[in-house]
């Protein structure tokens, strides 16, 4: 393997797809290359930072006064007796 | 569908059977929670589809109204996290279909290239030999303040607002929702090696702009 093709396994790799003799020339060759071991790290980071926009994403008051009364109204609607 | 656990996402914990519950008894607390765990994946996935802010919003508040019609004939398939985005993704590209009819959409669309092919790392970065000219630098040197700061934070969120939606999708699914890789395939109707490519270009993307943000 080479480190051309190897940024290229990543995803394969962290996602489990790689056969496992492909994992294991995929292990030998990080353990031995500086390069692939810190461009992986980067790729872990990625994803980390990525995660994060799940919480860094505050709902505006407005809009969530809005859905909590369209909340209340499909309440109300709901245990209305047909 | 089991939504995997991935300790960075902060909206990765599966909602419980109880939580259903409390929905659908208008527990108003339950779903005002439920609304603001859920706000960043469904504004991601629908900045992709509209022009700006305000039309994301109304997208989001489209999918709340859309999930309250339908709550009670909600029937447990998929979780409903995964539920909710599927209806976000639906009320995101029907909402772009009308503003297409209104619009010149060359003048507002970015062209939403398919997946995308060649190499997520420049060549011109490896010898002939295929090895790295200069290695990438280790991010492990950069303080945590700097990592972790709004600014970085910018460059994650615009670096995923412009991937093309294909890609998009799936990242923000994976990655900022926190779906596994089944519940993804099923809701987009593509393969899992199709999903992976998506998955790989798109972070090689954000990891592209980071790399430069951070050098």
């Amino acid at each position: 393997m080479i480190c051309r093709d190897v940024v290229e396994l990543m995803t394969d790799y962290l996602e489990g797809a790689l056969s496992p003799s492909d994992v294991e020339r995929f292990d030998a060759h990080i353990a031995g290359c500086d390069g692939c071991r810190a461009y992986l790290e980067q790729m872990k980071a990625t994803m980390k930072l990525t995660g994060r926009l799940g919480s860094a994403e505050p709902i505006p008051e407005p809009l969530e006064a809005e859905l909590t009364r369209a909340f209340r109204h499909w309440r109300s609607e709901k245990d209305r007796p047909v | 569908m089991p939504v995997r656990n991935y300790p960075w996402s902060g909206v990765s914990e599966q909602l419980h059977d109880s939580e259903l519950e409390a929905l659908r008894a208008g527990d108003e607390r339950a779903f005002q929670e439920l609304v603001a765990r859920m706000h960043a994946p469904v504004l991601r996935l629908a900045m992709g589809y509209v022009r700006d802010r305000d039309l994301a919003e109304d997208v989001v508040q489209e999918t709340w109204l859309t999930v309250l019609k339908n709550l009670d004939r909600f029937e447990s398939r998929s979780t409903l996290r995964t539920w909710i985005l599927g209806i976000a993704l639906n009320v995101a590209r029907s909402r772009r279909r009308k503003e297409r009819r209104l619009l010149p959409f060359s003048t507002l669309w970015r062209r939403d290239e398919a997946e995308g092919r060649g190499p997520t790392v420049d060549h011109s970065r490896f010898d002939t030999s295929g090895s790295w000219k200069e290695i990438p630098d280790s991010w492990s040197n950069v303080p945590e303040s700097r990592m972790l700061s709004r600014e970085t934070m910018d460059v994650v969120r615009q670096a995923v607002d412009a991937l093309p939606a294909s890609q998009r999708d799936v990242l923000v699914m994976r990655d900022v929702a926190g779906l596994d890789s089944e519940a993804v395939c099923a809701m987009l109707a593509i393969s899992p090696e199709n999903q992976r490519v998506r998955l790989h270009r798109a972070r090689a993307s954000v990891r592209r702009m980071l790399e430069e943000y951070l050098r």
